[in-house]
């Protein structure tokens, strides 16, 4: 055990010091474990219904049943306006698979840190794999539930509905990335701050019920706009991409370029804290998870 | 000379201990101001050393303490050191599980630990599906993963069970598995905890060769963290033994071992009964017990090369009763090694004190621990006086240098007698 010759001091693979980069993302790194992040994805979708009758149908369950109660509820009980789209049930189902993708890459993104503890504890692989890999197997889901809209909206096309086809679809995937980057966003914030006091974690659970009414999902953005609550929606980031998802499908909803932007603007400074955030707290969370 | 591959500099660690909960949203506060005042951290300057056993008064102890030490390319080191000495804490910032919170580790190539083998492993999916998940979380690309996958579930012996959930598996289907492909990781640099090394017999035979091979055909480097100091003799050229977060000898392993069993394991060189606890009777008590060596020089450890000498003393009060001293030497499973007693000596026959030495031959135990029970017995009819069980406790280590065969594993068999050898030429 001597002295290292000082030529070779300069070149180390690894340098393990306390302090972190702050904005230090390791897209390379994150590249070289690409393998890893679909094995997560694969491992999400398929352990979820292993010994199950039914499997990945349960997707398509879920929404349909929701989708029938609310129409119940908001449509027919409480006889909310639905924006002009017909029928009805398009209008529920199309806000309902939106925001059961945004809701879901939050709460599962948000739960990296505590619910991966035990192998975090063990092997060091870049931590923001896993979230990355709740992103991506929401996708899947996301594109079971949206297919699953596609068919009603053929179905009620056979019964005489019309189908609002134009270039605005080609926007769809842009208002993913944008629901994703959001709920990645603000889960790996929650995840992080989780770490220490778990206070974040039972905040969340009814944050994300109490959103869904903040946001043009059971109610058309238009439905608000002469009421003294229309702040809420201007303020909420959601619910410009919820109506212009409305819009691209159906040809109806309220928003503006500005709005859109307002939301992608949000979603880059989430996006932004949320890797400051993480990346200090993958360091040391260990210790205090 | 080899390349250093790792090097550690003044590394700490410092961990709060208690609670964490609303009190620690005021300290996490006051850190932040006087952060923002440009000090240093209040908390860094009331850690305390280390030692569990001892109550202290700061709420915050540094786990590792100035750290710094280097391994060369191909070394197998090993860190020796009681519980809470921090050599787990060393061995997660080595494998950046946890950051330190002063100094740094540099290191050259990949690391892989196996702290624990099965990491990842999810219950509802199949064998082959988990080999793949596992060995990518321990940092296997697919490719690698399917060249390997033969050699794998070969090494783990389970193919029949491959498509099963690993939940139906056995445990020790299941460890198997997970040992198999952790020990096809191919890293420049292996770290090993003990944790390994708690399945049974075969399996630890099974880990202790593949680090072996590992670091002597593959010229890998290799750390590992025990408390058994036979299996640290055996594997390492080199060890470091920590104490309370800081190295308290580094350097040739049987060196370090040596000061460790001296200062730090529950060895019992030398033990004297205060009055009222002798072990005893009307006829005979024990007063005092100790490990010696050919000189009477009283030793905490004893080399396989070497005659070492158990001597006790012991008062006999009752005239004519001539008790027989004898021996019971026992190895850590509990197996008696042999008894021995003098033989029936008329000197004994007069009340007094009285020392007797047994000597237990050079090459005769093997390597490891043993008890030592003291007793005195007369025989017609049977009584014992005192048995004094477990009076010493004691290592037996071999210098690894002065063994004549080429074998550099740990020798197998209770004793390790030196025997004679013959070999003629026939035709």
């Amino acid at each position: 055990m001597s002295e290292t010759l000082p030529h070779k001091q300069e070149k180390w693979d690894i340098v393990i010091e306390p302090k972190t980069h702050l904005l230090q993302l390791n897209l390379k790194e994150i590249w070289r474990y690409r393998d890893l992040l679909q094995l997560f994805v694969r491992r999400d979708f398929v352990a979820q219904y292993k010994q199950t009758i039914l499997g990945p149908i349960w997707h398509i369950i879920q929404p349909v049943f929701t989708t029938l109660i609310y129409l119940l509820i908001f449509g027919q009980i409480a006889n909310i306006p639905t924006d002009g789209i017909e029928p009805p049930i398009l209008f529920y189902m199309s806000g309902i698979t939106i925001w059961n993708y945004f809701a879901a890459c939050l709460t599962n993104t948000s739960a990296t840190f505590t619910a991966n503890a035990s192998i975090f504890g063990k092997v060091y692989f870049p931590r923001m794999v896993l979230p990355l890999s709740v992103v991506i197997s929401n996708i899947v889901r996301f594109g079971i539930q949206f297919l699953l809209l596609l068919v009603f909206m053929i179905f009620y096309y056979f019964k005489g509905y019309s189908i609002h086809l134009s270039f605005a679809w080609l926007f769809i995937p842009v208002l993913i990335i944008m629901m994703a980057g959001i709920g990645l966003g603000l889960g790996i914030i929650i995840s992080s701050l989780t770490t220490k006091y778990r206070d974040f974690a039972v905040l969340l659970t009814f944050a994300i019920q109490l959103g869904m009414y903040a946001t043009p999902i059971v109610y058309p953005s238009s439905f608000l706009q002469k009421t003294p609550y229309k702040w809420i929606i201007e303020i909420n980031p959601l619910s410009s991409i919820v109506e212009c998802f409305r819009y691209s499908l159906f040809g109806k909803g309220t928003f503006t370029a500005g709005d859109l932007a307002y939301s992608g603007i949000f979603m880059l400074v989430v996006l932004f804290i949320g890797t400051i955030i993480f990346n200090k707290v993958e360091k040391s969370f260990m210790d205090t998870v | 000379m080899s390349k250093t591959v790792i090097s550690v500099e003044q590394l700490s660690k410092e961990y709060r201990l208690g609670q964490i909960g609303t009190g620690s949203i005021a300290h996490d506060i006051n850190r932040w101001w006087y952060r923002m005042r440009g000090k240093e951290d209040p908390y860094l300057k009331i850690g305390e050393e280390n030692d569990r056993t001892k109550k202290g008064n700061s709420e915050y102890v540094w786990a590792l303490n100035d750290i710094s030490f280097q391994v060369k390319e191909g070394e197998l080191l090993g860190i020796i050191g009681k519980n809470g000495a921090g050599k787990s804490t060393l061995l997660k910032i080595l494998s950046k599980t946890t950051s330190p919170t002063k100094g740094c580790v540099k290191i050259r190539g990949r690391v892989a630990s196996l702290l624990e083998v099965g990491t990842g492993f999810h219950p509802e999916l199949s064998g082959r599906e988990n080999i793949f998940l596992n060995g990518a979380i321990l940092g296997m690309t697919k490719g690698e993963i399917r060249r390997k996958f033969d050699e794998i579930v070969d090494f783990a012996g389970v193919e029949r069970y491959i498509d099963t959930p690993v939940k139906r598996y056995s445990s020790g289907m299941y460890v198997r598995l997970a040992f198999a492909v952790a020990a096809h990781l191919e890293p420049e640099i292996l770290i090993v905890d003990e944790v390994l090394a708690v399945g049974d017999a075969e399996f630890q035979k099974k880990c202790l060769g593949k680090m072996q091979d590992v670091s002597s055909k593959e010229g890998r480097t290799v750390i590992f963290v025990s408390h058994n100091l036979t299996a640290v003799n055996t594997l390492c050229e080199t060890a470091i033994y920590m104490k309370n977060g800081r190295i308290a000898k580094q350097g040739n392993a049987l060196d370090v071992i040596e000061l460790y069993s001296k200062t730090e394991s529950e060895v019992v060189n030398h033990k004297k009964w205060p009055v009222d606890e002798r072990p005893g009777d009307e006829v005979a008590e024990i007063l005092e017990a100790r490990l010696v060596d050919k000189d009477r020089n009283s030793i905490t450890m004893a080399h396989t090369d070497q005659q070492i000498g158990v001597e006790f003393t012991y008062r006999v009060k009752k005239q004519g009763s001539q008790p027989v001293p004898n021996i019971h030497v026992f190895n850590m499973q509990g197996d008696n090694v042999f008894a021995s007693a003098e033989k029936s000596n008329p000197v004994l026959g007069v009340p007094g004190t009285y020392t007797t030495v047994m000597w237990i031959p050079d090459h005769l135990l093997n390597d490891g621990r043993y008890l030592a029970g003291l007793a005195t017995s007369t025989f017609v009819p049977e009584k014992v006086h005192f048995y004094a069980k477990e009076a010493l406790i004691f290592d037996v280590v071999e210098d690894m240098e002065k063994r004549d065969v080429d074998y550099r594993g740990k020798m197998p068999g209770v004793i390790r007698p030196k025997l004679n050898w013959e070999t003629i030429k026939l035709d």
